[in-house]
């Protein structure tokens, strides 16, 4: 389970960007490209190195209409998810 | 998605130079140096960068050869961070210092991947010929991480010294290594030569392999370990390149364009150089990058395997190193007609004494800290 106080960031090395080429938001790594779909950019788009995990989910839940528990699973499990293909730090 | 207009490439390695104070026996570079005097210049460079970030390159890996024997190494990552490309320095760091990553890091460098030999200095010393380099690396590690940048360290490992790959992943860990990429010596050119004294036994990958998953358990969310099982024993090969002329494109120190760094020495492939073409052009249509793109150019067993968008039939060079035609079905495939003689190198190495000697076999303990 993770902390909503902890505060997500890019990891060292990790860049998101917008590719005009595709023309689809893309997460750079080392040796790693992900490709975050609409609602995964809506979640990154929140990390600013400020607003920690239940902030994001907050204004998440202020915007989607989604039971706050489910949204909160979401984000913990995609944010986990990256971390553990290194481009987030939790 | 058309088929005569390929997906853009995902990456760009720049080869910057052939030259590098290094002498490590199993050096990719071609034995024919490109001189210091045929490189690209800066403005080529700056051309070509623009070019690629135009086309779609995503990532640019920046590699040599010694990179670093450049002097506008600089210029060339700050232009290709005002492109937005994600930069990465390949390098053996010896001639790095705290001054110069501190400036690189300015510049817009996203990411050093460091190499080192081994983990034993005198080994590691005498494979690169370069004494004291080992010690170098370490501290140019810490440097690395100094200057904020993101750390890749890339070991090449082999029969002799697949034992101490636990040791490696605590060196990467204590350098504060944000990735760890474990890469087996590629069996071409000397790797080939001397394949009998490196190819590892299957009860040292067994245990190699195990040795990795415990650490990616023990590291999960904070290191990413890359570890691959040489293609001999994985009964399918690699996806060489990730399909030839697919995803990365190679620029050499002359400005030739290849789909792969080892592509030059395949015959009968002509391979534009950027100091005339386009990029763009060369990658759209060049016949060489045509040439074994997709899976028109594949034969039996290939054409009908379900595999062949997944290895795109493996490596190109490794079936012509082998088998001495290059539109084969990569021999490392457990399908492959030529199969054979892959099985025959790995029953061999349970039973063969190596013939490479590797001096020194004393534990590495007290150089991991
Ligand atoms: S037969 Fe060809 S496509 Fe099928 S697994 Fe082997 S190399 Fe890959």
């Amino acid at each position: 389970m993770t902390d909503e106080a902890a505060v997500p960031v890019f990891a060292d090395g990790a860049k998101f960007r917008f590719d005009r080429v595709r023309d689809s938001w893309v997460v750079l790594a080392p040796e790693r490209l992900f490709v975050p779909d609409a609602h995964a950019v809506e979640i990154l788009r929140l990390i600013d190195g400020q607003r920690s995990l239940g902030a994001i989910v907050d204004a998440l839940a202020a915007r989607f209409e989604a039971p706050r528990d489910v949204l909160a699973r979401d984000v913990a499990d995609m944010l986990h998810d990256l971390a553990d293909r290194g481009a987030i730090r939790l | 998605m058309t088929r005569d207009r390929p997906e853009p490439p995902l990456a760009l390695v720049a080869e910057l130079t052939h030259r590098c104070p290094l002498q490590c026996p199993y050096c990719a570079n071609p034995v024919a140096l490109a001189r210091a005097s045929s490189e690209l210049d800066t403005e080529s460079w700056l051309r070509v960068f623009d070019e690629a970030a135009s086309l779609g390159v995503l990532h640019l890996h920046v590699s040599g050869g010694e990179p670093t024997v450049r002097g506008d190494l600089a210029t060339l990552v700050r232009a290709a961070a005002a492109l937005g490309m994600y930069s990465n320095l390949i390098t053996s760091g010896v001639l790095l210092d705290a001054a110069r990553l501190q400036a690189l890091a300015e510049a817009g460098l996203d990411h050093v991947q460091l190499s080192l030999q081994d983990m034993e200095p005198g080994d590691a010393d005498r494979i690169g010929g370069f004494a004291g380099g080992h010690a170098v690396k370490l501290a140019v590690a810490r440097q690395v991480r100094a200057a904020g940048l993101a750390l890749t360290l890339n070991f090449v490992v082999h029969r002799q010294n697949l034992e101490r790959l636990p040791a490696m992943i605590a060196l990467g860990e204590t350098l504060g290594a944000g990735r760890i990429e474990i890469a087996h010596v590629q069996y071409y050119g000397w790797g080939l030569l001397n394949r009998d004294a490196l190819l590892p036994t299957r009860a040292q990958l067994d245990a190699a392999t195990t040795a990795v998953e415990a650490a990616r358990m023990r590291l999960r969310g904070q290191v990413v370990i890359d570890y691959v099982v040489p293609d001999y024993y994985a009964a399918r090969p690699k996806a060489c390149m990730g399909g030839w002329g697919r995803r990365i494109m190679t620029v050499t120190p002359a400005g030739r364009a290849l789909p792969c760094h080892a592509a030059e020495g395949l015959p009968g492939l002509v391979f534009p150089s950027v100091r005339e073409m386009p990029l763009a052009a060369i990658w759209q249509d060049a016949p060489a990058f045509a040439r074994f793109r997709g899976t028109d150019w594949m034969a039996e067993p290939c054409r009908s395997c379900d595999q062949r968008e997944i290895d795109w039939g493996g490596c190109r060079c490794q079936a012509f190193l082998l088998t001495g035609d290059a539109a084969r079905t990569d021999p490392a495939c457990a399908k492959a007609p030529d199969h054979a003689m892959v099985l025959a190198a790995t029953a061999a190495s349970a039973a063969a004494p190596p013939s490479y000697v590797y001096r020194g076999d004393r534990r590495t303990r007290e150089n991991v800290r």
